[in-house]
């Protein structure tokens, strides 16, 4: 449906370059803490309208309390923490490729939004966050006046 | 740079082409976690977008496969502005040992992610045969 790596861009800047030094940036601030290092988890998708953006991140087994979403003007933060398995005594893994523990992205979103009235939904293991488009960042219309 | 991040997306699966499917849709192999209780094996498949109804798991006499369909979500009147992943259909298949028994294997699904609890066959018991004097 979508294919990898599309995106395109409206205005003069380009923003995905914007996003992924805001990324890069938080990366190297966290590196070395034990927590995914310098990739970028969880994979987003981003969906854009005039009025609101839409989030949407694939993170099965998020701890549902434990995620933290914040806006920022027109910065977004998602940290959370994926359940990971404590095994006992004399239990042992035969394979492990699922990673857990801690994770944070930022993002740099293309415009201002209404942090008051953002919708964060998790279901089947997919974070969707919608975002509306904060008034005085709405283009106005500017009429022209002809003689 | 690539290749960290290769690690943490999909593995698209590498099915060979006389198993192809009706729905031309993508098929990706889900990431697990498999690992061994004193009783039981324990497996944990990655699999975002599935719930219980879209979720498969057969098992014909040694091979255990997992099966998830996916919707994909449609936003009307939004276009796509930067995506890393894409989504698709999901299926792994095992073989498993007659450690398991076939008839105790109990499957849920929570966020996305798919449980599997096989519980290991009850030992045979060893029978002591009496030898009678002719």
């Amino acid at each position: 449906m979508y294919g990898p790596r599309v995106w395109r861009w409206g205005g003069i800047s380009d923003p995905l370059s914007e996003m992924q030094r805001l990324q890069r940036e938080v990366n190297r601030l966290f590196a070395g803490t034990g927590r995914y290092q310098g990739v970028d988890y969880p994979a987003i998708n981003v969906l854009l309208s005039e009025d609101d953006v839409i989030v949407t991140a694939e993170v099965p087994g998020l701890e549902a309390d434990k995620t933290d979403i914040s806006i920022t003007r027109d910065v977004l933060t998602i940290s959370g923490s994926r359940e990971s398995e404590i095994l006992k005594e004399g239990e042992s893994y035969h394979r492990q490729e699922r990673t857990g523990g801690q994770f944070t992205r930022t993002l740099q979103l293309p415009f201002i939004v209404d942090s008051g009235k953002v919708e964060a939904r998790y279901e089947k293991g997919i974070l969707s966050i919608k975002l509306p488009r904060a008034e005085e960042d709405k283009p106005k219309k500017i009429a022209v006046k002809t003689e | 740079m690539e290749e960290e991040k290769k690690e943490f997306q999909k593995q698209v699966s590498q099915t060979p082409v006389e198993q192809e499917r009706t729905r031309s849709r993508k098929t990706y192999v889900p990431r697990v976690d498999i690992y061994e209780k004193k009783d039981a094996m324990v497996l944990l498949a990655d699999m975002p977008g599935v719930d219980e109804k879209s979720v498969d798991v057969t098992l014909d006499k040694n091979v255990l496969t997992i099966r998830g369909t996916v919707e994909p979500k449609v936003c009307k009147d939004h276009s796509v502005y930067y995506t890393e992943y894409d989504m698709g259909d999901y299926e792994r298949v095992f073989t498993i040992t007659n450690e398991i028994d076939p008839n105790r294997i109990e499957a849920q699904v929570k966020n996305g992610v798919l449980r599997l609890t096989l519980s290991k066959a009850e030992e045979v018991k060893v029978k002591k045969i009496a030898v009678k004097v002719s």
